[in-house]
C-alpha cells in the first residue's frame, strides 16, 4: 500500500478527508483462497462497489522462451508441459507444429488424427477444471468435486498413453512419442460415458440454479467488439456471438475431417461462457470419437505376432555384433514408457532421418542406426530447420495458442514466442470488473481461467 | 484476401514506408519503416478489404547474434494481426537500432497492446513512444537488465529483494 494511501486510510488526510467517506485500497492475492493461480488484484472500493483495479502478474514467471533458445528444438517439448499445464497437450502439439511448419514437412494421418483426439481429451480436462472452480467458488462445492472426478477419468486416459498425467511431453517434432496403446477405445468409451453423466448432473446443479444465475447473468460482460479489440479468443470470444474458432476457420491437423459445432453465447457474460465451456466439452466428446473411428490404422497399436523378441535379447545380440537378420526382427516394447518399436513409429511419424528418432530396432541393430541417433541427439547436430520463422497457431482450451519460432539455421531455435491465450482476457480483467461489486471479482475471474504457467511463462 | 495481395495492397497505401516484404511457410510479413508503423496498423486495421481488427501477438527478436545481421538493426518488434471478419493474417515487422529503441505505441489502436508493450519493454528494453503506463509485466521493478536480450546470460542469479533480505 502506498504511503499517502495509508496516511489516508488510517489518519483520515488525503482527498475524501472530512467527508466521512473515502475510498479504501484492498489486495485479492497473490495468494488468496479465491485465487486459483498466484496474481494480484489491487482494487480500490468505494463501498463495495469497484472504482479501479490494478491487475499484477509475473509470479510464475520461469523464463520460458529464454529456457527455449538454450536447448535442441526438441528440449522445448517438457517445458511446453508446463505451459498451460491444464491441457499440456496442445502446447505440446502446437509447439511441434510450429518447427515443423518451419522444416515444412508433412505429419502423417494416423499422428493428426492422435494429435486431435489427445486435443481434445485436454480440452475437456481444461473446460472441467475451470467450470468446477469457478463454481466451487461460488459455493457449489459437489459440482468441483463431480468435475474433478470426472476429469481423474480422462488423465487416466492421458496417463496410459503418455506415461504421466500432466507432465506428458507426449509431442515430438515430426509425430509424436509413441501410439496409442492397446484397448485405447474401450476405456475411453468408458471414461466418457462417465464424463458425459458428470455434465448431466451438472447441468441439472447449476445450470438454471438461482443462486448461480444470480452470480453469473450480466457479470463481467465484454460485447463482442471490445473482446475483439482486447484481443480475447476461445470460448471467451465466442460466449460474445463472434463464431471464431480456428478448428473452423483456419482447420489444421484433422479438424477438416470432423463434424463438429461452434457453440456460441450471446451476451458476452459469465454465465454465457460457463455455457460455451459446457457445450465445448460435448463437442469435444463428439470429435474425439468421430476421429478415432476415422483414425487410419486403428485404434490398436499391435499388428505383428509372434516374431517379437524381447528387447533384452534384441540388445545383446546386437552389442555382440550379431545382427544378421536382426533388423527385420520386431521387439517388443512398452509403447509409452521405453519408445517404440518399427510397426508403431513408422505410423505416427514421418519418415525424415534428420527430424525423428529412427525405431528402437534400428538404433540397436545396425551401425546406421546408432549413427542416426547420434546425429539427433549430439550437441550441434540435431534438427537443423533453414534460417526463417514461422507462426503457428493452434485452437487451445483458453483461445488462441501461438507458437512463433525463430530459426538460424543452428540447431537451436533462435526465438521461440508463445502468444499465451490467457493473457488477454486477464489484460481486459479491469475492464469487466470495474464498476461492479467486489464479490463479481470471484466469478469473473473464475471465467477468464486464468493459467499461471501460460500467463507468465 | 490471400497473403500476397494484403502486401500489395500495404505497398500501394504506405508506399516507401514498406521497406521490404517476405513470404516464409505461407507466412507473409511486411517491414515498415518506424515512423510509419502507426499508420500501417491504423491502416491495416480500418481498411475495409483489410479490416484487421485484432492484435493478435506483439513481441521482439533481438537479432543480436543472429548470422548474418550482426551488423544489422538489433531488433525486430513483431506485430501479428488477424482480421475476424475477412479470416486472414498479417505480420508487419519495425526494424530497431541498439542506440535509439523505442517504438510508437499501437494502445491508442487496440487496448490489449498495452500489455503487450509492457512485455517487450519488460524483456527486450525497447521503449513505446505514448505508452501510457510502460511498467514491467511479469518481471518485478527492482530487477536490473532485459532478461530475453541475447547478452543477457541465462545463468545469472539477481539478489532477493523484499523486506526480510
Amino acid at each position: 500500500m502506498p504511503e499517502r494511501t495509508a496516511r489516508e486510510l488510517f489518519l483520515g488526510e488525503g482527498p475524501g478527508a472530512g467527508s466521512g467517506s473515502q475510498n479504501l485500497y484492498v489486495n485479492l492475492g497473490p495468494a488468496h483462497p479465491a485465487m486459483h493461480g498466484i496474481i494480484r488484484i489491487f482494487a480500490e472500493l468505494d463501498g463495495e462497489v469497484v472504482v479501479k483495479t490494478d491487475v499484477e502478474i509475473g509470479y510464475l514467471h520461469r523464463a520460458f522462451e529464454k529456457d527455449c533458445e538454450a536447448g535442441p528444438y526438441n528440449n522445448a517439448i517438457p517445458y511446453t508441459d508446463r505451459l498451460n499445464y491444464v491441457s499440456p497437450l496442445i502446447n505440446n502439439f502446437a509447439y511441434a507444429s510450429a518447427v515443423e511448419k518451419l522444416l515444412g514437412i508433412e505429419i502423417t494421418e494416423r499422428c493428426k488424427y492422435i494429435r486431435v483426439v489427445m486435443s481434445e481429451i485436454s480440452r475437456v480436462c481444461d473446460h472441467l477444471t475451470c467450470v468446477g472452480a469457478t463454481a466451487m467458488e461460488l459455493g457449489a462445492f459437489t459440482v468441483f468435486l463431480y468435475m474433478i472426478k470426472a476429469r481423474e477419468f480422462l488423465w487416466e486416459l492421458v496417463e496410459d498413453v503418455t506415461g504421466a498425467r500432466l507432465t506428458i511431453s507426449y509431442g515430438r517434432v515430426g509425430g509424436v512419442k509413441a501410439d496409442l496403446p492397446d484397448g485405447f477405445g474401450i476405456k475411453l468409451r468408458k471414461a466418457f460415458a462417465e464424463v458425459r453423466q458428470v455434465l448431466t448432473e451438472v447441468h441439472t446443479l447449476i445450470t438454471g440454479n438461482r443462486i448461480f444465475m444470480d452470480r453469473m447473468v450480466g457479470v463481467g460482460a465484454l460485447s463482442a467488439e471490445e473482446s475483439i479489440a482486447w484481443g480475447i479468443t476461445g470460448p471467451m470470444l465466442r460466449a460474445a456471438g463472434v463464431p471464431f474458432d480456428l478448428r473452423r476457420v483456419q482447420p489444421y491437423w484433422a479438424y477438416d475431417r470432423v463434424e463438429f459445432e461452434v457453440p456460441l453465447g450471446k451476451n458476452g457474460d459469465n454465465f454465457d461462457r460457463y455455457l460455451v465451456r459446457m457445450a465445448e466439452m460435448e463437442q469435444a466428446i463428439r470429435m474425439v470419437e468421430q476421429a478415432l473411428e476415422r483414425m487410419p490404422g486403428g485404434a490398436i497399436n499391435v499388428d505383428f505376432e509372434g516374431r517379437e523378441i524381447p528387447v533384452d535379447a534384441y540388445v545383446d545380440r546386437g552389442k555382440q555384433g550379431k545382427t544378421e537378420g536382426l533388423l527385420l526382427l520386431p521387439i517388443t516394447l512398452s509403447p509409452n514408457l521405453q519408445g517404440q518399436g518399427r510397426a508403431a513409429q513408422e505410423r505416427v511419424n514421418v519418415a525424415d532421418k534428420t527430424v525423428v528418432m529412427p525405431p528402437k530396432e534400428t538404433t540397436y541393430g545396425s551401425i546406421e542406426g546408432l549413427m542416426n541417433h547420434f546425429m539427433l541427439v549430439m550437441d550441434g547436430y540435431g534438427i537443423r530447420p533453414p534460417a526463417g520463422e514461422a507462426y503457428f497457431a493452434a485452437e487451445g482450451a483458453n483461445g488462441e495458442l501461438g507458437f512463433y519460432v525463430v530459426s538460424d539455421g543452428s540447431d537451436r531455435p533462435y526465438r521461440v514466442r508463445c502468444r499465451p491465450p490467457c493473457l488477454p482476457p486477464v489484460a481486459a480483467l479491469p475492464r469487466m470488473i470495474e464498476g461492479q461489486m467486489i464479490a463479481d471479482i470471484i466469478p469473473t475471474f473464475g471465467s477468464v481461467n486464468m493459467i499461471g504457467g501460460e500467463l507468465d511463462r | 484476401m490471400d497473403g500476397s495481395a494484403i502486401l500489395a495492397r500495404l505497398h500501394v497505401r504506405l508506399g516507401a514506408q514498406v521497406l521490404e516484404t517476405h513470404e516464409h511457410h505461407g507466412d507473409h510479413t511486411a517491414v515498415v519503416a518506424r515512423e510509419g508503423i502507426v499508420d500501417a496498423l491504423t491502416f491495416c486495421r480500418d481498411d475495409a478489404d483489410l479490416r484487421f481488427d485484432m492484435l493478435m501477438d506483439l513481441t521482439a527478436v533481438d537479432y543480436l547474434k543472429f548470422p548474418g545481421r550482426e551488423d544489422g538493426p538489433r531488433f525486430d518488434v513483431v506485430y501479428h494481426l488477424y482480421s475476424v471478419a475477412h479470416n486472414h493474417r498479417v505480420r508487419l515487422k519495425v526494424r530497431v537500432e541498439q542506440d535509439a529503441p523505442f517504438v510508437p505505441t499501437a494502445t491508442g489502436l487496440w487496448p490489449i497492446a498495452n500489455w503487450f508493450e509492457r512485455e517487450v519493454w519488460d524483456m527486450f528494453g525497447i521503449r513505446f513512444e505514448g505508452h501510457p503506463d510502460l511498467r514491467r509485466l511479469l518481471m518485478y521493478e527492482e530487477f536490473v537488465g532485459h532478461p530475453l536480450r541475447k547478452d543477457y546470460p541465462i545463468e545469472r542469479r539477481q539478489p532477493l529483494i523484499g523486506p526480510n533480505v
